[in-house]
């Protein structure tokens, strides 16, 4: 892998094939420090495996991937599944398995649950807690890790309107606190308004758009492009 | 009908009056079949986490080989383990034949895929759920299966407890190695098909009892062990189901 340090990441003429399938296309993303860009299009489009390539869960076909060395990334996921322990000891592992000491990463997972406003839930099971709650209890992991690059799937796609505001809002603040980049999908238009500075429109595992958040809601790519004028009316999910 | 009422009177009060015979046969085979099964867990478990969690060519073939091996006959066990302990086996030098070492030998090696099986199918289910999110932290495929075969331990103890139920409810293998021998190697199953052959019947039934206590048990435990997961879980993944033969 080499490194071009003007940008966090670099995919570069990005392929992924499963079987037959063509899951991404001849990709090609630069995103710099600090920008929050956001991955649009309809199911199967190819949001998630850009996703899990940017993180290295998934190896590509063809092409590169390039990060800057000072890079640390952390992705939420969109269904938090949650191991059989309570939600401190959740928080902590995830430290832990980043080389942090038991006994530190038990106070920097505190810290975090704090942050998410699950501090009274620490000693409860992860597993019993609300859709919402195990969301932000994976936010609160991703955002113990300190990272500077944070990957998110999907992460209020499954969650009532409550539980969608208070991940949402805790991501801005987040956001807000600290120079970290993010790329995440989503259905959500409204939330991509909200989050990102550049979006990313993706069909059939091509890159169909690339554009500042703006633009991309005022210019007319539906015109070119029937299925994007479909999604951006909601009408195709 | 008189003498079903018979034999089982008679049976139970060999039970009831801790009849030294019987209850040395119980002793032992418990002992053999808890052998066994530490031992075939010791492996199976380790084993089983490794091919629940890793990728590798051949992984297919191998779980086919597994599954295969969960329908092994016992007595094919019992002629294997024979063969290889007997006087002109590679393991003959041992002299472990027509002993319980041999018995707790057949037992394991009996039980062992059923370990394997189940406990790869536990930690494959955990790892899909568990794994993308394991992998994003950097644990390797190794500590991922440390901590997924730690996350279900209580579907891999009632993997245990099935491991068991199999072990103790065997009766062709140790039949094979162990020879049988009164005050010996003889344990409840190979007893129980001596004394029915004799016309033994209160003992044979009083073994049986108390093999069908020991099974009852077993799944009591399990059964017991899933609603104790609900409760203090929440929703979950069922543990395996009991597979006690």
């Amino acid at each position: 892998m080499t490194t071009d340090v003007r940008d966090a990441l670099h995919l570069r003429d990005v392929s992924v094939q499963f079987n037959t399938h063509l899951a991404l296309h001849g990709v090609n993303l630069h995103i710099k420090a600090g920008e929050r860009v956001a991955l649009v299009g309809a199911n199967g489009s190819g949001k998630s495996t850009l996703l899990r390539v940017a993180h290295g869960l998934l190896k590509v076909s063809a092409g590169q991937v390039s990060e800057a060395s000072d890079v640390k990334q952390a992705m939420v996921f969109q269904r938090p599944h949650m191991l059989r322990t309570s939600a401190l000891r959740f928080v902590a592992l995830g430290l832990w398995l980043q080389g942090t000491a038991w006994r530190e990463a038990h106070a920097r997972a505190m810290h975090a649950l704090e942050r998410v406003g699950l501090q009274d839930m620490a000693e409860r099971s992860a597993r019993t807690l609300s859709g919402g709650q195990q969301q932000r209890l994976a936010l609160a992991r991703a955002w113990g890790l300190q990272p500077n690059f944070v990957l998110l799937d999907e992460p209020t796609s499954s969650f009532d309107t409550k539980a969608k505001r208070e991940v949402e809002r805790l991501l801005a603040e987040w956001v807000a606190a600290s120079h970290v980049s993010l790329l995440f999908s989503s259905h959500n238009l409204g939330q991509v308004k909200r989050l990102a500075t550049r979006v990313i429109y993706l069909e059939a595992g091509r890159v169909l758009a690339d554009l500042p958040v703006e633009e991309f809601f005022n210019q007319p790519l539906g015109e070119s492009h029937p299925e994007a004028h479909l999604f951006l009316k909601g009408e195709l999910g | 009908m008189t003498t079903f009422t018979d034999t089982a009177l008679t049976s139970l009060q060999l039970l009831t009056q801790f009849d030294p015979l019987l209850w040395s046969i119980v002793g032992r085979s418990l002992w053999v079949s808890v052998l066994a099964t530490v031992l075939a867990c010791s492996l199976g478990l380790v084993l089983g986490a490794w091919l629940g969690v890793s990728r590798f060519a051949g992984r297919d073939v191998l779980l086919t080989v597994l599954n295969t091996l969960l329908a092994l006959p016992s007595v094919v066990v019992g002629l294997l383990i024979y063969l290889l302990l007997s006087r002109t086996g590679p393991l003959g030098h041992l002299g472990w034949l027509f002993s319980l070492k041999a018995m707790v030998l057949a037992q394991a090696v009996l039980v062992l895929p059923v370990v394997t099986a189940l406990t790869r199918q536990c930690v494959e289910d955990a790892e899909r759920n568990h794994g993308e999110q394991l992998q994003s932290l950097g644990a390797k495929p190794w500590l991922r299966s440390v901590l997924l075969a730690w996350d279900e331990r209580y579907a891999l103890l009632t993997v245990l407890i099935a491991a068991f139920g199999r072990a103790i409810s065997e009766v062709g293998a140790v039949m094979v190695v162990g020879g049988n021998i009164e005050g010996f190697t003889r344990v409840m199953t190979t007893a129980i098909a001596l004394e029915t052959s004799k016309g033994d019947l209160p003992l044979a039934l009083a073994l049986g009892f108390v093999l069908m206590s020991v099974v009852l048990l077993l799944n009591a435990c399990i059964s017991a062990l899933r609603r104790w997961r609900q409760r203090t879980d929440g929703a979950g993944s069922e543990p395996v189901q009991g597979v006690l033969a």
